[in-house]
């Protein structure tokens, strides 16, 4: 059984035809008896597929998602200023789209739910022709989508996720993910909570009670057992949570010192208002300040929470404060075109279009199978976060982890974090069969066709 | 088939449009402004007919006996979760999938509606409700391990399958019918249109055709009578000797199957399961299809779905960059008035525009949108008094 | 022991938050027999209030700072506040301090007004449709009313801190004689409890002890004999949705320093709130402020360490699971009236 699924926008050409013969030829065609992939782009033009969170609580990263997108698109059909194609170490790209065809895009809203990414990312590949899948904010979202172009047969450029699973138990061969995870989260953030706090610490988890929060409280606590620190307690709250106040409330009477709150977006940024609502940071336990720390922070979370991050560690993937080259010229392009700075989720995005782009421009094909081993194994440089490695055998971006600290004393509404340590490679690489990524393979590349 | 003839009408006239779809749903031409709006691609047909399912269940429920439930997502989840086990376990072939689906939904609605048909009115709304938050909230953490959790469930190259063969390397797995991938694609192009004719919408169609039958026949039924009976008065239903309660639970159980139906087909046309399938909000989505369509009519709640899986799916997609190509004729002053007027509607904004149209309809149109097609078709009638066919649309239940 | 007061204290708190929302949503639906879907947007509407005069008394101009750059190596451009133009540095911070608790006055009349529009120019229309209708006219609103705060702030949380002689907590172990920092409860939330302790008890004076009330009561047993007795219900029942608006704007208002609001916080207040009015039983405002309470406590109590570790996953479903519980034992919840939304 052949499957049939093949690009619209050739049947357009040979439907044209066959209008202007004047009959209505019904025309069978086979998508191998073009180019040997899905959607395989057949005009002057190639169709990317933008799916981002436009509804619900994390619409905001999401827009920034898209802006960041949109200039990615600029610069690949060599408007603008170029971007990080000016300081990337890949010098394919030549800014006249992706091998010589004008760069477009399609935009859906993945409404943070697994279903609703889908049914979108499904509607660009089979009505709009996409080639290419990216964006996400949510690892269900990233995981969902991944899986569905492993099927149809297109490449996935993942956005913001961070469970261990979107690139451990749950890898896919036609997907990325350039973001950093939870075990680099924990690994980065071990050495420096150890330098600040000491090793001689209790540390008390509330964690998301929901996949990635397992992995990242799995992350965290093995990092900072390893240093010494002793886990009182982990707690599971339920992700529909709003008030934390009872899960806060008890943490001082256990005796832990330190609070790790395994959460995101809006829980993180409730919590943490509790947290610090309780005047958690004011006491002092067993002789010491009493800490929290956040595994994963991003600006607009931290936006969220307000004067509550002051002082307060946690990781991310990138921060527009960063002095390389990259980052630079990364933020001075998107500063210029929208007036304020990228967060992280727009930065991996970015990226992540770029690194589409230069893979499919050194393959010298679009097609998906010869994209992944342009990928796979690929060194780089210039994107902001140092020397970096996709990995071959997990699909996995290895660089360098940022640990920040919530500003003490910030000069804008977008200066919020402060870069504490850049935590090298190597102290974040792991094997790619590590127990908190087993269970996965990768499969074949599935080109569609 | 046990119909009157106003009832074949409509089910020919559902057939055809359910066979033309295709072409119906694609009425602009590829690469035209306008073919944003089409719909006529696999993806959104097969959803359009399989949240029909779902609502015309509902309706069974809803429709005839007034009982509102709010956890019917609950069902559709259950569903799932079934289906994709059932290919995780046993085969890719739907057809085990959809009938374990079927009936795991049945048992599971048999258990809710036991309970909370106990309690009638908004007491009733809120135990069903109540299930459904629990098995959405359950789903997502404690049971994980069965349902995946946050990431949910896909078919896995290394899953056991044991009916199947070992899959070839570099194969995926895929859904199919003995041997019939779901995503199959016959494409015609004819001028500037392209028509896709996909094997699992056709699928969903023919089962979509099969339960709407049954819904016309249940309606009929002295077995419907008796559910409107419990609608309009179920003291004197009680005072006259007659139990209502085993029409009732035989009732809610199945709508129940009816959206285990909808659950097992949404994995059979798209393999995956997300416990977010299971929250309020999609409980809330089947009532407002219903509601919006016309509760009680036979057609109505197709339409309601239909109207806001497009919505959905169509409008969320609209972005700036087509805003200014769609005005870009227009002089710079008021194309870039007109899009900054449409923006907010189109896009990230869709859902005020789905908002503002339940308004309206529900501020216009009582009946929902089945009475917005008798308003037309009465218009119709006015023009040409002679011409007396029924309009097909609308068949109140009350 | 302490951790027992602990959570009490913690579902005293949540407590009140369902309470004052019920209430107002109870006020409809026993009152105008209408289901008001659109009520956890006026929750929401109401933090907003918060949010848009903290706004407002931010508006500020900008002045250049050379010394500074921005993060594209500008000068940096500084917000100065009209308000330190007209009352000084020192006097304006404080005014923009105390924004949370200023807005209480702010925002009743615009949740009052708020109500009254949408009960006479929608609500009012729905009286006698069926409750199906009501729910998708409402629903429909409380999307609308959502998408436009979103439009304008946002979908990303607005912190909107209380008065800084708000911050911290109280160590009530200290007080009772536990060991220090065993029982600390945060100053603001103890505001909130008290805050909603008093507009309940105005709620319920004010229906009880004045002839409005009276007259509202009585409406609510039956509408028609108070139609004919020749008395205005109508207008009394705008007032009374005003009041209901209100009420949950109030909470609105009083809750952001808790939770920093964000425009999808009234559709995850609303289900809960629906769930404490039934389970309170319909037409009970009593009901609907004991279930608040009981509700609170429980889900406290549900998510204690010691709990969950028998019992994992309790506090998933904990207020789901009473909710059952309570209805089927007691048939129309803990207080509820004979035939209303029965059927």
């Amino acid at each position: 059984m052949s499957n049939t699924k093949l690009t619209r926008r050739g049947l357009i050409k040979t439907g044209a035809v066959a209008g202007a013969a004047g009959l209505a030829l019904p025309t069978y065609l086979r998508a191998d008896g073009h180019a040997g992939f899905l959607n395989a782009p057949t005009g002057d033009t190639v169709t990317l597929g933008f799916n981002v969170p436009q509804s619900g609580p994390y619409a905001d990263e999401g827009a920034d998602e898209l802006r960041a997108y949109e200039l990615a698109v600029e610069h690949l059909n060599g408007e603008g200023d170029g971007g990080l194609m000016n300081t990337f170490t890949s010098k394919a790209l030549q800014g006249n789209g992706i091998l010589g065809k004008k760069v477009e895009y399609v935009t859906g809203d993945t409404q943070t739910k697994s279903d609703a990414a889908r049914a979108s990312a499904k509607s660009m590949i089979e009505k709009d022709g996409a080639i290419m899948i990216t964006g996400g904010s949510s690892s269900g979202v990233a995981v969902a989508v991944q899986a569905l172009c492993q099927e149809a047969g297109v490449i996935f450029m993942a956005g913001l996720t961070h469970s261990n699973d979107t690139t451990g138990k749950d890898r896919r061969a036609n997907g990325f993910r350039h973001f950093f995870n939870s075990y680099m989260s924990g690994a980065a953030l071990a050495p420096v909570l150890q330098n600040a706090y000491g090793s001689d610490r209790k540390a008390y988890h509330l964690t998301a009670d929901y996949n990635w929060g397992y992995t990242t409280e799995e992350a965290v606590r093995t990092s900072t057992e390893a240093m010494g620190w002793e886990t009182v307690n982990t707690v599971l709250t339920p992700l529909t949570q709003t008030d934390f106040s009872s899960y806060i409330a008890p943490v001082l009477q256990s005796g832990a010192d330190v609070l790790v709150l395994n959460h995101y977006g809006g829980n993180m940024v409730n919590s943490l208002t509790n947290a610090v609502q309780f005047g958690l940071r004011d006491k002092q336990v067993n002789g010491k300040n009493f800490e929290i720390v956040v595994p994963l922070y991003s600006r607009l979370m931290a936006k969220g929470a307000g004067a509550n991050v002051k002082g307060i560690f946690g990781s991310t993937n990138w921060h527009w404060s960063l002095q390389d080259e990259g980052s630079k010229a990364f933020v001075q392009s998107f500063g210029t075109k929208y007036g304020f700075p990228p967060s992280q989720a727009a930065h991996t995005c970015y990226v992540q279009a770029l690194l589409y782009a230069d893979a499919v421009e050194r393959a010298g094909s679009f097609n998906p199978c010869a994209v992944v081993e342009a990928l796979e194994g690929f060194e780089f440089d210039g994107m902001g976060n140092g020397p970096t490695l996709y990995r071959a055998e997990d699909h996995q971006c290895f660089k360098d982890v940022l640990v920040v600290k919530g500003k003490e004393n910030p000069t804008s509404e977008f200066d919020l974090l402060e870069i504490v340590e850049v935590t090298p490679v190597e102290q974040v690489t792991y094997a790619p069969d590590h127990p908190q990524f087993a269970g996965g393979s990768l499969g074949t590349c599935n080109p569609g066709a | 088939m046990g119909l009157n003839k106003k009832d074949v009408t409509l089910l020919i006239i559902v057939a055809i449009l359910c066979l033309f779809a295709p072409f119906i749903l694609n009425p602009f031409p590829e690469g035209s402004a306008m073919a944003q709006f089409n719909a006529g691609y696999p993806d959104l047909m097969q959803r359009l007919v399989i949240f029909g399912i779902f609502a015309i269940g509902f309706n069974i429920l809803f429709g005839l006996t007034g009982y509102l439930s709010f956890g019917h997502a609950a069902f559709l989840g259950v569903g799932s979760y079934a289906a994709i086990w059932m290919m995780k376990l046993l085969t890719m072939n739907v057809i085990p999938a959809i009938i374990i689906s079927v009936l795991v939904a049945g048992l599971f609605s048999l258990l809710v509606g036991w309970i909370s048909l106990r309690r009638s009115g908004i007491y009733f709304s809120i135990l069903t409700l109540a299930f459904a938050q629990m098995s959405y909230s359950l789903a997502y953490s404690v049971l994980t391990p069965i349902t995946g959790g946050e990431t949910g469930l896909q078919p896995k190259v290394n899953d056991p399958r044991i009916l199947d063969g070992a899959l070839a390397a570099g194969e995926t797995p895929r859904a199919n019918l003995f041997g019939l991938q779901m995503n199959e694609s016959y494409e015609m192009a004819v001028g500037g249109w392209v028509f896709t004719f996909n094997a699992g919408y056709y699928m969903a169609a023919v089962v979509m055709l099969i339960a709407f039958y049954i819904s016309i026949r249940i309606f009929r039924s002295p077995f419907g009578m008796m559910l409107r009976a419990v609608k309009s008065n179920q003291q004197r239903l009680n005072y006259t000797g007659l139990n209502a309660k085993p029409y009732t639970l035989a009732a809610f159980v199945i709508s129940g199957m009816y959206a285990g139906l909808a659950g097992g087909l949404l994995v059979a046309m798209d393999t995956q399961v997300g416990a977010e399938r299971m929250f309020w909000t999609a409980s809330g989505e089947v009532v407002l299809m219903t509601i919006l369509g016309g509760a009680g009519t036979l057609i109505g709640p197709v339409l309601g779905a239909g109207f806001i899986k497009y919505m959905e799916n169509i409008v969320s997609k609209i972005n700036k960059s087509i805003l200014e190509q769609w005005f870009a004729f227009m002089p710079d002053g008021i194309e870039d008035l007109l899009i900054t007027l449409v923006y907010p509607f189109i896009g990230k904004g869709w859902h005020l525009t789905l908002g503002i149209l339940f308004m309206l309809v529900v501020i216009f149109l009582p009946g929902g949108l089945v009475e917005g097609g008798q308003r037309v078709g009465r218009l119709f009638k006015r023009k040409k008094p002679a011409d007396d066919k029924p309009d097909g649309r609308t068949t109140p239940a009350e | 022991m302490d951790a027992i007061i602990l959570q009490i204290l913690n579902g005293l708190d949540k407590g009140s938050a369902y309470a004052l929302i019920a209430l107002g949503l109870t006020l409809i639906f026993g009152t105008l027999g209408v289901v008001n879907f659109a009520h956890g947007a006026l929750f929401m509407i109401g933090a907003f209030c918060a949010v848009t005069l903290s706004r407002i008394l931010t508006i500020s101009h900008t002045v250049i700072d050379e010394t500074k750059t921005d993060f594209l190596g500008n000068p940096l451009k500084v917000d100065v506040p009209y308000l330190y133009d007209i009352f000084g540095q020192a006097t304006g911070d404080v005014i923009i301090d105390w924004a949370v608790p200023i807005s209480i006055l702010f925002a009743i009349p615009v949740m009052v007004g708020i109500g009254f529009a949408m009960e006479r120019g929608l609500i009012k229309h729905f009286y006698k449709r069926p409750h199906a209708d009501q729910i998708l006219v409402t629903f429909g609103l409380a999307i609308v009313l959502q998408e436009i705060i979103k439009y304008f702030y946002g979908a990303n949380p607005i912190p909107t801190p209380a008065p800084d002689a708000f911050r911290g907590s109280f160590d009530f172990g200290a007080m009772l004689g536990f060991d220090p920092n065993t029982i600390i409860y945060p100053y603001w939330r103890l505001v909130y409890f008290a805050f909603a302790a008093v507009i309940i008890g105005a709620v319920f004076a004010f229906l009880q002890f004045t002839t409005f009330g009276m007259v509202v009561r009585a409406g609510m047993a039956d509408r028609e004999t108070v139609g004919l007795l020749g008395i205005n219900i109508d207008k009394r029942f705008t007032i009374m949705f005003g009041i209901a608006a209100a009420v949950a704007g109030l909470a609105g208002v009083m809750y952001t320093p808790i939770n920093s609001p964000n425009y999808h916080m009234g559709m995850d207040f609303l289900v809960l709130s629906f769930v404490v009015v039934v389970v309170g039983g319909m037409g009970s405002l009593s009901g609907a402020v004991l279930a608040g309470f009981l509700l609170g406590i429980l889900e406290s109590f549900a998510s204690m360490a010691i709990v969950l570790e028998t019992l994992p996953g309790i506090n998933q479903i904990i207020i789901y699971l009473v909710a059952i519980i309570i209805l089927l034992t007691r048939p129309r919840g803990l207080m509820g009236r004979k035939g209303v939304m029965e059927d």
